[in-house]
């Protein structure tokens, strides 16, 4: 199993054609307290790029893209019972939606978990 | 190249203290501390929060009758205060627009005559001192205290710990200030706040106000809170923020402030705008600052177009975001008056699809001042 990330601070793991994604831990410390989360519809087909869910904190709305294009095949209900799950445990319990990837070649575009450490020091 | 940031007297405390800074007015402030915002928002309505405020804009005009001269500029009967009584006024503008809001007090003493305290916004102060100027200036002193602190200590046990450092302080009541001792160092105390807790507001010198934070720190049921913090807390307590809320097209009628034009001044007519705002007085204004709860989870947030259910845009989300106190959406806005009535349902468009926005009574929280 292969964690991708996204400069727009998404993670993505990748098993078996069926990508899990969500929000990286510096994403959500910098968001702070998570309040609120809207995820897809399953069946929903996201293209790469696009917005694909919602997450607010106390103070702000941010959009969350779809790391690669794909349906939805499952989405963290969990999370918007509970959406401070996402700030105890962003790269494991406080994941987002599952997708079946459509184009496994948009893989290749995305950071290991090397390259980002290294953006977000960068300060990106 | 922007300009340097202005720092507070307690900005290295907030940086030791492991703060996330920001600019805020022109100031390098600290926004959360590592509690986080939803954690010093609950702790400052379960227990007491510690804020630093000293970017807002502290002064005094001083001279014969300063409350009668500096009603030229605002709507209050600030004549009859009464000497450590603190009131809330507004700027106004010829057209009867808000320049700004600010606390005015009378202060206990021997100046109590001569002397008119005034805390201003942040953003607002050099503007509002340069017109206080400017107006009074020839008849009267006009001073800023810039090298004085404002602490707020706020929250159900602000009055148990304060105690412990300033027994006198106590028996303030609500809108009511005194110069006292704490711990050793002249303050200026209000029993006052911007989050509808009970709490005090404290002007120290500001080369003693970390030492002063410290102290206060140190007590077991106090936490330093942040801007965010300050925000969602006022919001809860319906409280406007000027520069979001409350701005130069709007007026003391529209923005629900009548409150703040004095019984006197009704009747004498001889404040800016007064023509105007004493039409909307009579007849009405066409539109209403008014809170909104929501039986969805998303927030609408500042800048939301507000539509009638016939799809007409009636007003705009001025303020918006997440009631930790609630768990839900709170918002403060303006809308046209005819759709003003409380639980009168309207719509949002948040993120492109329409979500039912209930016009709801402020505060959303219930205030608890110590009235005595």
């Amino acid at each position: 199993m292969t964690t991708y990330f996204t400069d727009q601070h998404e993670w993505i793991k990748v098993e078996g054609g069926i990508a899990t994604v969500g929000i990286t831990a510096h994403a959500a410390e910098q968001l702070g307290d998570v309040v609120f989360v809207e995820l897809p519809a399953i069946g929903k087909a996201l293209t790469k790029s696009g917005e694909a869910a919602v997450v607010e904190s106390v103070k702000a709305a941010s959009d969350v893209y779809a790391p690669v294009s794909g349906e939805v095949t499952e989405a963290n209900d969990t999370i918007v019972g509970e959406p401070a799950k996402v700030n105890e445990d962003p790269e494991g319990a406080g994941w987002f939606f599952k997708l079946k990837l459509t184009n496994e070649s948009e893989l290749s575009g995305l950071m290991d978990k090397a390259a980002y450490d290294a953006f977000v020091a960068s300060g990106g | 190249m922007n300009a340097p940031l202005k720092t507070t007297p307690l900005n290295a405390l907030h940086r030791e203290l492991g703060a996330k800074m920001v600019e805020f007015a022109g100031y390098d402030m600290p926004v959360q501390y590592p509690t986080g915002v939803l954690k010093e928002h609950l702790h400052t309505r379960a227990a007491a929060g510690l804020f630093d405020v000293s970017h807002m804009g502290q002064g005094a005009i001083m001279g014969d009758a300063p409350a009668a001269a500096f009603e030229v500029l605002v709507p209050g009967s600030l004549q009859e205060l009464k000497p450590g009584q603190t009131r809330y006024t507004l700027l106004l503008n010829d057209q009867g627009g808000i320049r700004d809001d600010l606390m005015v007090t009378r202060p206990l003493g021997d100046d109590d005559f001569r002397t008119l305290f005034l805390v201003v916004n942040a953003g607002c102060k050099d503007r509002d001192f340069a017109l206080i100027n400017e107006r009074l200036g020839t008849s009267h002193q006009i001073n800023r205290f810039e090298d004085r602190a404002l602490l707020a200590l706020q929250g159900p046990k602000a009055a148990e710990v304060f105690a412990r450092h300033c027994p006198e302080a106590a028996t303030l009541k609500f809108m009511t200030a005194a110069k006292l001792k704490v711990v050793g160092f002249d303050c200026y105390v209000w029993r006052s706040g911007y989050t509808g807790e009970d709490g005090y507001e404290i002007s120290v010198p500001g080369d003693t106000a970390e030492d002063f934070a410290r102290k206060l720190l140190a007590e077991p049921e106090v936490l330093p809170i942040g801007l965010g913090a300050r925000d969602s807390l006022r919001l809860e307590a319906g409280l406007p923020l000027y520069g979001h809320d409350l701005d130069e097209t709007t007026t003391p009628v529209e923005a629900a402030l009548t409150f703040a034009i004095g019984k006197r001044r009704k009747l004498e007519k001889n404040f800016p705008g007064a023509d105007i705002i004493m039409d909307q007085l009579f007849n009405g204004a066409k539109r209403k600052r008014v809170g909104f709860r929501s039986p969805e989870k998303a927030p609408a947030r500042e800048g939301t177009e507000i539509h009638s259910k016939w799809g007409e845009i009636v007003g705009r989300v001025t303020s918006g975001g997440f009631s930790p106190t609630l768990n839900g959406p709170v918002a403060m806005g303006y809308v046209e008056t005819e759709y003003s009535g409380d639980d009168y349902r309207l719509l949002a468009n948040v993120r492109g699809q329409q979500r039912a926005l209930d016009v709801s009574p402020m505060p959303f929280v219930p205030h608890r001042y110590f009235r005595g």
